[in-house]
């Protein structure tokens, strides 16, 4: 079990986030993470996400996820050298006593101090997944008030994009499916 | 031109090539059905929406057409969930159009209103709500389009009450579907191909396993081509009967749970599997870590989730079968492969030329009997034969042997007792040439009943076989197997089915002698009208062979020997 990305391209249209999500409900797979947002197409949106699973389920998934009408493409991503972030918002308990040492920390994981109160700040924080969690560790004992955390986004790097003019044709890593001796 | 939605729905349906269409109207389905009175579309009014979901099944499977199934909002719609879901677990193509509530009402729990596109989501192909009618031309057509292409399946179309009656313009061309992430299966990978090819020239001891996919490919032909130029042995699915000719020498029988020994035994000894249009199903392999131990496989399916879903395979072509077998066709070579059909034949050893025919009358009268002698009559006719599910199910997969396509229609993915009367009245309709007989059981019967009074109603004359027990006799035999023989609920009371048909106004008659078998088949198929022959079969009967659930697929539970209270071959 290991962690796939997976870069989905959706039709933007009323239901069809339930339509995917409930695919991976249908099919007994966990989502670790999801996040929706537009693409550079307009009416596409990109959803990327993330499920604890071997190979043989990844395959599952990308195929199943093809027979969603409203999917235009689907990618795992996890296979190659990608750009991995997610965007953190940390509440913490801070004053004038420990607000420099707190802000000092912040500075170390490069995150900003968006917010600040009389007994309080926010973090905001973009970095791959353990980097957050790590800041997180750290700032735990100042007392967390509150966390948001978006899930993972990811961009495989280099200039291979992923391009919506091939709508319809099936991924290299689907092709694999059909040739394996 | 300008229409209403309701008039560009039916307008729609025309163009498809849509003739008949089962359903029940309502308040919310009211102004399709005002408008359905000016359009050249039958229209058979079912006694509850289930039976309008398995007739378009049924309609569908006979022909490979797309079925079309109508219903309200509300509990119109969420009658049609059983027989949406048997057509997605069978690959069948239909579409089913229920009426919702004002587009103004969704979401208030209106009179009537049921999240239906919801419920729906994961028993369909694809699902709509269409809140205008300038949405319902590209909408019907986009949904016919999905039905039947690639592995077809279930579309629900859901159209509020005011789609249906404000107006749109209506043009056909502009309302071309355009589905971006529509895609048919890649092109045939060529490594695969010779990978493909290579192993079955290389084989020594092949199988081919013909499912629902060579029906719905229209790869009969294909298939026998194959099979008979490399001299493979041809194990049917359930829903994979009528294929591959059951009386050709090739053909071994249905594989599975209820298969018999030798073709479960051919598989388990093969060295190569080639999967064609099936999905390997746990009633087909059983224990999936034995099964086929020896085997290479090869995998033929439009469906690419199908792949390594259940069996790891070793080459796998993604590809309508028809196409991917004529490719195939084209690097096999002829191959006598007489050792491994004589082996075969030794697995079968005497029990293939055993006619229970020959077996002495006892004075019982058992299920397959009756089955067989339904085949014996009936059988070099053009009849399609639809069955419930169960025990008799089972029975006539192991006793009916059909020759053509089509001509078995059966409830496989998802076991729908109370499929067969409806799916047949479905059947006979799009093939009112042929003989339909549906071979029910009196449980799945009594789920479905009401559907006489359709077929009375609208005059659609179908044969029905109540093979009657008095039990739910396929869980009666699982407790006898596996419970103790505590039979818990499934002792099975019911009416007189004979007076019953008769207050119908349906020709019935009973019988309980086998002599009595034959000439009651006789009388009904001579009468031109529905009939309905209340078969009262041995109550304790048994389904052998059987792979209990998850065993070994060689672990079969075996027929008694000798032979006393079966009607086992």
């Amino acid at each position: 079990m290991t962690l796939h990305t997976f870069v989905i391209y959706v039709e933007d249209r009323p239901g069809v986030l339930n339509r995917v999500s409930s695919l991976f409900r249908r099919r007994a797979f966990n989502i670790e993470s999801l996040s929706v947002g537009h693409s550079e197409t307009p009416g596409v949106s990109r959803m990327t996400v993330v499920v604890a699973t071997d190979a043989g389920g990844a395959a599952r998934i990308g195929a199943h996820l093809w027979k969603v009408v409203h999917v235009v493409r689907v990618e795992d991503i996890s296979e190659q050298p990608a750009i991995v972030r997610e965007l953190a918002l940390i509440k913490l308990a801070a004053d004038h006593a420990n607000r420099a040492a707190v802000m000092q920390l912040a500075h170390v994981f490069h995150a900003r101090v968006v917010d600040v109160a009389v007994d309080s700040l926010v973090i905001e924080i973009c970095a791959p997944e353990d980097k957050v969690s790590r800041l997180m560790d750290v700032l735990r004992p100042y007392g967390i008030i509150e966390t948001v955390r978006t899930g993972r986004v990811a961009m495989a790097r280099g200039s291979s994009a992923p391009s919506l003019a091939g709508l319809g044709e099936m991924t290299a890593a689907q092709e694999g499916l059909s040739y394996s001796v | 031109m300008k229409l209403t939605g309701a008039e560009i729905l039916w307008e729609c349906l025309v163009r498809e090539g849509v003739t008949d269409v089962f359903g029940y109207p309502g308040g919310a389905i009211l102004p399709a059905y005002d408008a359905m009175l000016n359009y050249p579309v039958r229209h058979t009014l079912v006694r509850h929406e289930q039976g309008a979901t398995h007739m378009a099944d049924g309609y569908a499977r006979a022909t490979g057409t797309v079925g079309v199934a109508i219903a309200t909002s509300g509990p119109g719609a969420t009658n049609m969930v059983t027989g949406i879901a048997t057509a997605m677990m069978d690959s069948s193509p239909i579409v089913c159009i229920t009426g919702q509530v004002g587009s103004r009402l969704i979401g208030t729990d209106a009179f009537q209103e049921i999240d239906i596109t919801g419920i729906t989501l994961p028993v369909t192909k694809h699902n709509y709500l269409v809140a205008s009618a300038c949405d319902v031309a590209s909408t019907v057509r986009e949904a016919f389009l999905i039905a039947k292409s690639g592995r077809p399946g279930p579309v629900l179309i859901d159209i509020t009450k005011d789609a249906q009656q404000s107006s749109a313009e209506f043009d056909w061309d502009a309302a071309t579907p355009r589905v971006p992430g529509w895609r048919t299966a890649p092109p045939l990978d060529p490594r695969a191909l010779s990978a493909a090819a290579q192993l079955i020239n290389t084989a020594r001891r092949p199988v081919i396993l013909a499912g629902h996919g060579v029906m719905i490919s229209g790869a009969e032909r294909l298939l026998r081509d194959l099979a008979e130029r490399a001299h493979i042995p041809v194990a049917t699915t359930l829903l994979g009967i009528g294929g591959f000719a059951a009386s050709h020498p090739l053909n071994v029988g249905m594989m599975g749970m209820h298969g018999e020994a030798w073709v479960n035994l051919a598989i388990q000894e093969a060295d190569l599997l080639i999967a064609c249009g099936m999905r390997f199903d746990d009633r087909v392999t059983g224990n999936v870590r034995t099964y086929a131990p020896s085997a290479r496989k090869i995998h033929i399916d439009i469906d690419a989730s199908e792949i390594n879903k259940n069996i790891p395979v070793d080459v796998a072509l993604i590809a309508d079968l028809s196409d991917a077998l004529g490719h195939l066709l084209e690097q096999v070579g002829p191959n006598d492969r007489a050792g491994w059909l004589a082996r075969i034949a030794e697995f079968k050893g005497d029990s293939a030329v055993r006619d229970i025919q020959s077996l002495p009358d006892n004075g019982h009268l058992y299920a397959a009997h009756v089955i067989n002698d339904l085949w014996r009559t009936t059988g070099s006719a053009d009849t399609i034969v639809v069955t419930d599910v169960g025990q008799h199910q089972m029975w006539e997969a192991q006793y009916y042997h059909h020759d053509r396509s089509r001509s078995l229609i059966t409830s496989g993915g998802l076991g729908t007792m109370g499929f067969a009367v409806p799916a047949a009245i479905g059947a006979k309709r799009a093939r009112p040439d042929a003989e339909v007989w549906a071979v029910v059981g009196d449980g799945g019967f009594q789920m479905t009943m009401c559907e006489l009074a359709t077929a009375v109603q609208d005059g659609i004359n179908i044969k029905i076989a109540v093979i009657n027990n008095g039990f739910l006799g396929m869980v009666r035999q699982w407790q006898e197997f596996f419970y103790g023989r505590r039979y818990a609920a499934t002792p099975l009371s019911g009416p007189d089915f004979v007076a019953l048909a008769r207050s119908f106004g349906i020709d019935a008659r009973a019988v309980t002698a086998r002599g009595a078998v034959v000439p009651a088949i006789e009388a009904a198929r001579a009468l031109d009208a529905p009939t309905l022959i209340d078969f009262r079969v041995e109550q304790e009967d048994t389904v052998y062979p059987m792979v209990p659930a998850g065993a070994d697929l060689h672990a079969m539970i075996r027929r008694p020997n000798p032979i006393v209270e079966t009607a086992a071959d």
